[in-house]
């Protein structure tokens, strides 16, 4: 309780990291509520009502807040149920790419030799290759585009950060005396990156998976957008935005608005994650 | 110096060894090219002997030593699709990335440094409240939708700007200003932060009681020490300008490497993305490589 009060009591001190978590917080209770706040389902379409424009243009009307796309589907709802993917896919490829890039960082900075020189080669190796590049090839190369797939391919693409982080902050670490000290009393080396290297390394690691997640999700967008991502009837912004850019010169609120969910998304989490970094900190004392 | 190059560039082979097996067994796991070389109505014996004829019924080892072998030779394979040498392919397309990518580059740089340095010289106004606003707004921007909505706007609405394609100055705004967008904002921050962190420092408050001119201040003692870190950025960014364009050439319909690949892909036209992904894969190297090289040039702190 005392923790959560510290929490906001430091958050409320920075107006952007207000800003950030009041919009990262908006788009999960979308996530979490679109089958109850979405007045359609996302996939049903109305023949009879496409295009519609949304509310305050001529032909629209409440029924239809945000207007319909070229199949009469509701934007709005669509909208809604958008953000469950772009979370659940950021939230997943953040969690799977640090996973793998802490345990490579990790290894190749406590055991350094030659294990450490193949990961940093095989690091500099993918990073050489611009990820959106990759993660296309291989899409399509395995033809297959469920949420675990993209996941895994996004989580293959963006582990580098991580583990080059993670291995800067385990040199420094592994010299200190306390773990010298943990070493000489016959501290096994899995004990030691327990104990006494991953606690210390947790704030940097935080402050990376928030950029990465914002990373994860332009990614999904992207890959959507390009038709090899999310497939339907599964609803994603990237790939509401891909119908809409052949509707463009009539009906510009198709693409238009998943645009917006997707800046506003993005530009929320790195607000909250400018914020993380300077409260973890430990040279900003005065938060 | 000659050490460190030395100790760089034999990094180089490990990296490039890698990234080559990389995209080979992507390509490998793509299957069998040959369905799609001959005609339907070609038989199994047709089908088997070209599959001899280019080595793909040898084990996948040996497949990859004959591909890195013509590599070295300057053999990247034929692309089916255009029936050309897809080396030759490649380099034909690199011209147009590289005029992109420089145009939006070189905009990216003059805006960003005129941008951070005034926000930083007017911290705190509403003025670089207003530049740091744009520059977290433009890091927000999906490029695809930045490259829409300048359609929607140019070249739907106001109708003063080409679509897509290319060949005439005006085919290059919008893709160029799209890269803009995401570039200078990206580089806008970072020269803010560092102009006010140098602004700080000794010789910035004895310039100042010497009573030198503001702008010479500025840009003759402050600006230059700002100069490292923006040769890290560009450095960042001519990958992502390269190779990551991908997006944007491909809305624009703007012929460089990114839509050459994205057409590979789509086709599967393998040995041209294995020849594109490597191009670029090569010049991202070289960038990180040079831009290294540049800080000891620029600043005489570094040594390595």
């Amino acid at each position: 309780m005392k923790e959560t009060k510290r929490f906001f009591k430091l958050l409320f001190r920075s107006s952007t990291g207000t800003a950030g978590f009041i919009i990262v917080l908006f788009i999960c209770l979308s996530a979490v509520f679109a089958k109850w706040l979405a007045p359609f389902d996302p996939a049903a379409m109305d023949l009879m009502n496409m295009t519609k424009p949304p509310f305050w243009m001529d032909g629209g009307d409440l029924h239809n807040l945000l207007g319909t796309d070229n199949l009469g589907r509701d934007i709005f709802s669509r909208m809604l149920y958008g953000a469950q993917i772009s979370l659940v896919v950021g939230i997943l490829a953040t969690l799977a790419s640090g996973v793998i890039g802490m345990a490579l960082g990790v290894v190749s900075g406590y055991f350094g030799g030659v294990v450490d020189h193949l990961i940093m080669r095989i690091a500099d190796a993918v990073y050489a290759i611009p990820g959106i590049l990759l993660a296309l090839v291989t899409l399509m190369v395995i033809r297959s585009s469920g949420i675990t797939t993209l996941v895994i391919v996004i989580a293959a693409i963006s582990w580098v950060p991580y583990a080059r982080l993670l291995r800067a902050e385990v040199l420094q670490l592994k010299n200190k005396e306390f773990v010298k000290a943990s070493r000489t009393i016959g501290a096994s080396d899995g004990y030691i990156i327990l104990e006494h290297i991953l606690p210390n390394v947790w704030p940097s690691f935080i402050v990376v998976s928030t950029m990465s997640m914002a990373g994860s999700i332009i990614t999904e967008a992207s890959l959507s957008f390009l038709g090899v991502g999310i497939q339907p009837p599964l609803v994603s912004w990237g790939g509401m935005l891909s119908d809409g850019r052949v509707l463009l010169a009539t009906h510009w609120w198709v693409a238009t608005f998943p645009g917006i969910m997707i800046t506003a998304a993005i530009l929320g989490i790195t607000f909250l994650g400018n914020w993380l970094r300077d409260v973890l900190d430990p040279h900003n004392k005065g938060l | 110096m000659g050490r460190y190059l030395g100790k760089r560039l034999l990094q180089m082979i490990p990296v490039l060894l890698i990234l080559t097996f990389i995209i080979f067994s992507l390509v490998y796991v793509a299957g069998d090219p040959v369905a799609l070389m001959l005609p339907p109505e070609a038989g199994e014996a047709a089908k088997a002997s070209l599959r001899q004829a280019l080595g793909l019924d040898k084990p996948f080892y040996v497949q990859f030593l004959i591909y890195i072998t013509n590599l070295l030779r300057g053999d990247f394979g034929r692309s089916y699709e255009y029936n050309q040498d897809a080396l030759s392919l490649v380099l034909e397309r690199l011209p147009y990335s590289v005029e992109l990518a420089v145009t939006a580059l070189f905009v990216s740089i003059v805006l960003g440094v005129c941008l951070g340095i005034a926000s930083a010289h007017f911290k705190d106004t509403p003025f670089d409240l207003l530049v740091s606003g744009f520059s977290a707004l433009g890091q927000a921007l999906p490029s695809f939708w930045i490259a829409i909505m300048l359609i929607l706007i140019f070249a739907v609405k106001w109708k003063i700007l080409p679509v897509s394609g290319s060949g005439t100055w005006k085919n290059l705004v919008l893709p160029a200003a799209t890269l803009t967008i995401l570039t200078s904002a990206k580089i806008v921050p970072l020269i803010r932060s560092n102009m006010i962190d140098v602004m700080h420092q000794d010789y910035i408050r004895t310039a100042k009681s010497k009573g030198l001119k503001s702008s010479t201040i500025i840009f003759k003692h402050a600006f230059k020490n700002t100069l490292v870190p923006v040769v890290t950025i560009i450095a960042m960014q001519i990958p992502t300008l390269i190779g990551g364009a991908l997006i944007t050439e491909t809305i624009f319909a703007w012929p460089g490497l990114g839509m050459l690949i994205y057409r590979g892909v789509a086709n599967l036209d393998m040995t041209v993305v294995q020849a594109g992904v490597i191009t670029v894969a090569l010049i991202t190297i070289l960038a990180n490589l040079i831009s290294d090289i540049t800080y000891c040039l620029i600043d005489p702190n570094i040594k390595y």
